[in-house]
């Protein structure tokens, strides 16, 4: 059985825990360095991107997720999406700078700007309920990145290899066909 | 393009979930709280143990104030408004706050009724001492719950009364026949289509996060432990002698609440704890938690 970790700094690393059950791979809580020896692969969920950055170097290093993510399957949402881009201005935040997308923290405003929208998916024809939170905007995607969710034209999450990244929380509904995306071309082609 | 649905409204307190929501009063201190690691900030005039110090009315801070901190940080802020007052928390919505407490810590605007919050744009968190309080709120439409405890104490006792109670009620519940739950559902005060989820799925419909009385990193994790998801701190740690080094140890206390070594390690270095006043000694009308129901 695929063993895939989620980064669980903060934020909403459960609920990606119960959708990777769902799709019958195992999921690994993962705090300290050592809970990434033996992963297929990493999510790291949303949250508060500065809360993630700060305590980052604690048990688990900045340098140690960098050189997973280097090799390995990583999937990010929101928060990590920003963790797995470039180009993010606010010095709170420290990127791996690793997903060839500009992303900009916040870009919608307060809480209150909040939204969900059908999204549609290059990899299937039914389109996907997306809940964005205070969410982040992907303003570029450089050559090495392709596109593979958009709403009203726009990237919402974007590929590159064996990473990926989304502006919104597939993990807050009951649709697995994103996390099930992950972990076929990913994952398992360590993306090939 | 859908604003405002109760999905979005509880996904915020997801991502909330295995962070610490810190009081406080001015911009420095909202700046430190986000240095330390706080995953959101809660913006008001007074920490809890200064309203019980000053007495007289406790409102809705000023929103001016609330602005500022809203500006200096980049983290979600909350703000208070009264149980009931709901032109208050009109007014908290009005100004891009990200998430209203109808709290028991201000002067309650109305006695019986709470804010009808399925009306509102902005998510609200709202305190209980047990599953019905908590049930009732969400029935009203909050999309958080935390425990009350006893704000402004420093004595975790009450939170963990409260957290107690919330899941005794709801293994109480996952344990009858369909048979039973409305005649529990009545008994509780909640509302059953409430009950009912509550039933099947062994926990809240949304995060439930701990309140009222944490001053240490040990307390964060003893809520963290009882099954909190996320910690409020108030007073504990502008009260104490060295707010910066203590909010910083209750983040990391958060995260690693499991791990003793971590715990030890973060409790070491610090100064004093706020000195705090013992929840029971408190007379009648200076417990905060009884306000609401």
């Amino acid at each position: 059985m695929l063993q895939i970790g989620v980064l669980a700094i903060q934020g909403a690393f459960h609920k990606h825990a119960e959708t990777l059950k769902a799709l019958q791979t195992q999921p690994v809580i993962v705090k300290y360095a050592a809970d990434l020896t033996h992963l297929d692969g990493l999510i790291i969920p949303g949250g508060e991107s500065t809360v993630i950055t700060r305590q980052l170097g604690y048990r688990l290093a900045w340098e140690d997720l960098y050189t997973f993510a280097r090799e390995k399957a990583v999937f990010g949402t929101c928060a990590g999406l920003i963790m797995l881009g470039k180009g993010c201005t606010d010095p709170r935040v420290r990127q791996l700078g690793l997903l060839d997308a500009v992303i900009e923290r916040n870009a919608y405003g307060s809480q209150i700007e909040s939204f969900t929208e059908d999204v549609t998916l290059s990899f299937d024809e039914h389109p996907f309920h997306a809940v964005f939170i205070r969410a982040p905007k992907i303003l570029k995607v450089g050559k090495e990145a392709k596109i593979v969710a958009t709403f009203r034209g726009e990237a919402v999450m974007v590929r590159q290899k064996q990473l990926l990244g989304a502006a919104f929380h597939p993990e807050l509904t009951n649709d697995v066909r994103v996390h099930d995306y992950f972990i076929r071309h990913c994952v398992t082609q360590s993306g090939k | 393009m859908e604003k405002s649905s109760y999905e979005v409204k509880v996904g915020l307190a997801e991502m909330l979930k295995g962070g610490v929501i810190m009081d406080v009063t001015n911009v420095d201190q909202a700046k430190i709280a986000e240095d330390a690691g706080a995953a959101a900030v809660m913006a008001l005039e007074r920490i809890p143990a200064d309203i019980r110090a000053y007495g007289g009315i406790a409102r809705m801070s000023n929103p001016e104030m609330i602005l500022k901190i809203k500006e200096a940080v980049s983290i979600p802020v909350m703000a208070k408004c009264r149980i009931g007052h709901f032109a208050e928390a009109q007014i908290l919505e009005e100004l891009g706050i990200d998430f209203i407490d109808e709290s028991e810590v201000l002067t309650p605007a109305d006695e019986e009724n709470h804010i009808w919050k399925h009306d509102f744009k902005a998510p609200f968190v709202c305190g209980c001492r047990d599953l019905g309080e908590a049930l009732r709120r969400i029935g009203e439409g909050a999309a958080m719950m935390r425990t009350k405890g006893e704000a402004g104490t420093g004595d975790i006792v009450e939170a963990v009364r409260h957290m107690r109670e919330v899941n005794r009620g709801i293994r109480r519940l996952q344990m009858m026949d369909k048979e039973e739950l409305m005649a529990e559902a009545k008994r509780l005060g909640a509302p059953f289509s409430v009950v009912e989820i509550v039933a099947q799925k062994g926990q809240l419909p949304v995060p439930n996060f701990a309140a009222g009385g944490i001053a240490t990193p040990a307390d964060a994790s003893l809520m963290m432990q009882l099954g909190a998801e996320a910690v409020f701190v108030g007073s504990g740690i502008f009260k104490s002698d060295d707010p910066s080094a203590r909010a910083e140890a209750i983040v990391k206390a958060v995260t690693y609440y499991t791990d003793p070594a971590v715990l030890l390690e973060v409790s070491k270095g610090l100064k004093d704890a706020m000195l705090g006043k013992p929840a029971k000694g408190l007379p009648d009308d200076e417990q905060l938690a009884k306000r609401g129901w």
